[in-house]
């Protein structure tokens, strides 16, 4: 039998390995798996790292979706305002991916400077705005007149 | 009118909360009877003003009453009957009034199944469920009052979000909410008896009940929301770790904590402040997903359109809730003593370790969730975290869960002599590996460490827990008697064991054999996908309600059986809203999906094709775990009065959990 001391110590013994297994799988899996955001100002200067996937936000440039034929291959720009990149992305875009739509792109900037998207997120309610996405535009001026019913609508 | 009533009523509603929340606890601590008797009727009273209430919603929606705000932004005139009636809970006001309504119901269950209860307890326990409605009603009246008028009265509603009219999601909020606030039941328990001072067996085994419907409600929720995911996003997976998932995951995996540490509590009187606690973190987690879902914080898939000024409300509740709790607990906790003494192998220190590991995982889902949120709040930069983090801190977590949740159950209370049961399992141990081995290899031709592991795993669990069972069943004279003498908890608990692992086969096979493809197809093309052929025959226009919408029809053919799917893509003509709508074939052992992704020129469209093996039991895993808690909560001993000497004797100790 146990006394309430040894049952205390096995109690704490447990907590710390329990903890310290879950830290280590939780830091290991953290660093390869934080998704930074950058605005397409912040690429445009420089700022998003090269050969590391990140996030990228903005709004659909209008007439810049151009889809290759024969393939699933779609080109567009994501824009803040002042700056737009060219984004690349093979596959399905969602339901509400349109022109003017704010949406979200996870990928890398490759050497030429274009996003090589893997994922592209638009949210499911037509006047939703990802919070990152409306606040880097209202930084840079890019935020649509019309914003402000966009919640209440 | 009708509006205005129900506002009227919620009003009342609230009026009865204070009442209820603040006499029977002063009652209690003075020892006032007249003030606890309040307890009682008050609860009574809420719930019948929070029906009339929402009933006074539900009566809008079928009236299309557009001058009420709330139901001119979620209906509209040509939304179906059935699902005008959901749209009360499709958004926020309404989705906090049906809170509000369920607590109301919880507050009306336990007024009426608490015969055995002493006085004090039921009114403390009523007192505190008071306390917890008095927060949410406030938070409704101030914030998000459904009932709100509307000026000028628009000629019709905007619709309900188009994802949202469907089966799965009419009855995924109302059972997730039955769980999220049946836990407050569970909560109001342990602070009621920390208050007391009763935290001994007879306060576990009168929660064990409702913290198991709890449990149940809300693993059909999870179940029902994996299930609407997959065939209505159209991305054909089943679960994301999204944060809202990861919302009702976390008091899930508490919960499940807390029915385990219930038990050990019941039977040995062990353990009392760690479960107090436990229910403490598991409600304090039911408000947390609240909060992330309404507060507009998080990018998610779920962030349907919210307001911040709503989240700071709901985080000083859960502020509130958390801090004013966790001084109850600070406070009265050091008095308590666990009497039971037991050694290191013994079932008390197996469910330690399943506790432990539970805990865990629902912490590092915590940090995965918030650690993004608090990077923001300091202005550290926007980041998030990618699915493969909970997937990799997650796996390794459950693995240890898998290999001792079958055989858990074979150790002795108190002490467990080890050898003995290595002895019995000597050979069903390997032989599960090797079979799970042998069926990857020879089956589906796969060497997969993960998927041999994993089925490997779901063999044993299986296999361990029905040992267990015939461990029990063995020790009467026949077999016959044997199954006759167990009580429905044993059958319970082997039933929710065998869902995991039938969950467990699901979820690795649907993982690792799943084919996916995207192509391009116009009418006539084939594809060939897993053996399946799809054919691609054509489109044509077909008309719902609310909305128009391409349909494709699919001949998927495959050794001279051929069946026809029709994937829509529809468009909602009110919010001007595409939706994929996927096709299903679905089976026991595979799933054939269909999605139409876009049109691309004239008559090609962009498609997905998958064939899914045993998706399914992803989810028949779920019904096991409901069956399980609904074959536990049966049991008659919960509904016997409790004999004063049966306490925590040590002769019960070597009974069923």
């Amino acid at each position: 039998m146990m006394t309430p001391r040894q049952r205390r110590m096995t109690w704490v013994a447990l907590m710390v390995a329990g903890v310290s297994l879950a830290a280590f799988f939780a830091l290991t899996a953290f660093q390869k798996n934080l998704l930074y955001f950058y605005t397409p100002s912040q690429v445009a200067s420089g700022e998003a790292p090269k050969g590391y996937p990140f996030r990228i936000g903005g709004l659909v440039v209008k007439d810049s979706v151009k889809r290759e034929p024969d393939s699933l291959t779609v080109r567009f720009e994501v824009s803040d305002g002042p700056n737009a990149v060219p984004v690349l992305y093979t596959g399905i875009l969602p339901d509400l991916f349109r022109e003017g739509q704010g949406i979200i792109a996870v990928g890398q900037i490759d050497d030429g400077g274009t996003f090589q998207a893997t994922e592209v997120l638009a949210k499911h309610d037509e006047n939703y705005m990802p919070p990152e996405v409306a606040e880097s535009l209202k930084k840079n001026g890019g935020l649509p007149a019309d914003y402000s019913e966009y919640r209440k609508k | 009118m009708i509006a205005e009533l129900g506002h009227i009523a919620l009003i009342m509603a609230l009026l009865m909360a204070l009442l209820q929340g603040a006499f029977p606890l002063m009652g209690a601590s003075q020892g006032v009877d007249i003030w606890m008797s309040v307890a009682k009727p008050a609860g009574r009273a809420q719930f019948l003003f929070l029906l009339v209430s929402f009933g006074a919603l539900t009566a809008c929606f079928v009236n299309n009453d557009f001058s009420v705000e709330y139901v001119a932004r979620n209906s509209n005139s040509a939304l179906p009957l059935y699902y005008r009636i959901a749209a009360v809970w499709g958004s926020h006001e309404g989705s906090m009034l049906l809170w509000a309504t369920i607590l109301g119901l919880w507050t009306a269950a336990v007024t009426v199944f608490s015969r055995s209860l002493s006085e004090d307890f039921l009114a403390r326990v009523l007192g505190i469920m008071g306390l917890v409605s008095v927060g949410i009603l406030l938070f409704i009246l101030f914030t998000s009052n459904p009932f709100e008028r509307l000026t000028p009265v628009p000629p019709d509603g905007n619709d309900l979000n188009p994802l949202l009219q469907d089966f799965g999601m009419t009855v995924h909020p109302p059972m997730l909410y039955m769980g999220y606030v049946g836990l407050s039941v569970a909560f109001a328990f342990a602070i009621a008896a920390l208050l007391g001072g009763s935290l001994d067996s007879a306060w576990a085994r009168w929660s064990r009940p409702w913290t198991l419907v709890a449990w149940l409600f809300l693993t059909g929720g999870i179940t029902l929301g994996s299930w609407w995911a997959y065939y209505e996003l159209g991305w054909g997976g089943w679960w994301f770790w999204d944060p809202v998932e990861n919302a009702s995951f976390m008091p899930w995996l508490v919960a499940t904590a807390l029915i385990h540490s219930l038990a050990v509590t019941e039977k040995r009187g062990a353990f009392k402040a760690w479960t107090v606690l436990l229910a403490i973190f598991a409600f304090s987690l039911s408000l947390l997903g609240t909060f992330l879902v309404r507060s507009g914080v998080l990018t998610s898939v779920h962030a349907f359109a919210s307001d911040p000024t709503r989240g700071l409300f709901i985080l000083i509740l859960l502020a509130i809730v958390v801090g004013g709790s966790l001084l109850v607990y600070t406070v009265k906790a050091p008095a308590v003593r666990d009497v039971a003494r037991y050694s290191l192998v013994s079932k008390e220190n197996l469910l330690l370790l399943n506790n432990i590991l539970l805990v865990t995982a629902s912490g590092s889902i915590l940090l995965g969730t918030l650690y993004p949120l608090i990077l923001d709040a300091l202005k550290l930069g926007k980041i998030s975290v990618g699915p493969p983090y909970f997937g990799t801190v997650f796996a390794p977590l459950m693995a240890p869960i898998f290999l001792l949740a079958g055989i858990g159950p074979m150790f002795a209370w108190r002490e467990s002599p080890i050898g003995r049961i290595l002895h019995r399992v000597r050979y069903l141990f390997p032989a599960s590996f090797v079979a799970g081995i042998a069926l990857a290899a020879l089956a589906w031709d796969e060497t997969d460490f993960k998927m041999m592991a994993g089925l490997g795993c779901a063999f044993w669990l299986a296999a361990s827990a029905c040992l267990s069972l015939w461990s029990r069943i063995r020790l009467r004279d026949g077999w016959l008697e044997g199954l006759r003498a167990q009580s429905p908890s044993v059958y319970g608990m082997t039933a929710a064991h065998l869902g995991v692992a039938v969950f467990l086969v699901g979820a690795v096979l649907s993982d690792r054999l799943s084919q996916e493809k995207l192509v391009r197809m116009a009418p006539g093309d084939s594809v060939m996908l897993a053996g399946y052929t799809f054919h691609f025959l054509g489109t044509e226009t077909v008309q719902g309600p609310n909305f128009s919408a391409q349909q494709a029809t699919f001949r998927v053919e495959r050794d001279g059986e051929s069946l026809e799917l029709r994937p829509q893509k529809r468009n909602y003509k009110v919010q001007r809203n595409m939706m994929t709508e996927a096709a299903i074939d679905p089976g026991l052992s595979r799933d054939l999906y269909v999605a139409l992704g876009e049109p691309l020129d004239t008559n090609a469209w962009s498609v997905r094709l998958y064939v899914k093996p045993f998706i399914r039991w992803i989810w028949a895993g779920g019904l096991f775990m409901i069956a399980g808690g609904i074959l536990s909560v049966s049991d008659r001993r919960y509904r016997l009065p409790l004999p004063e000497t049966r306490a925590v004797a040590g002769r019960a100790a070597s009974r069923a959990i």
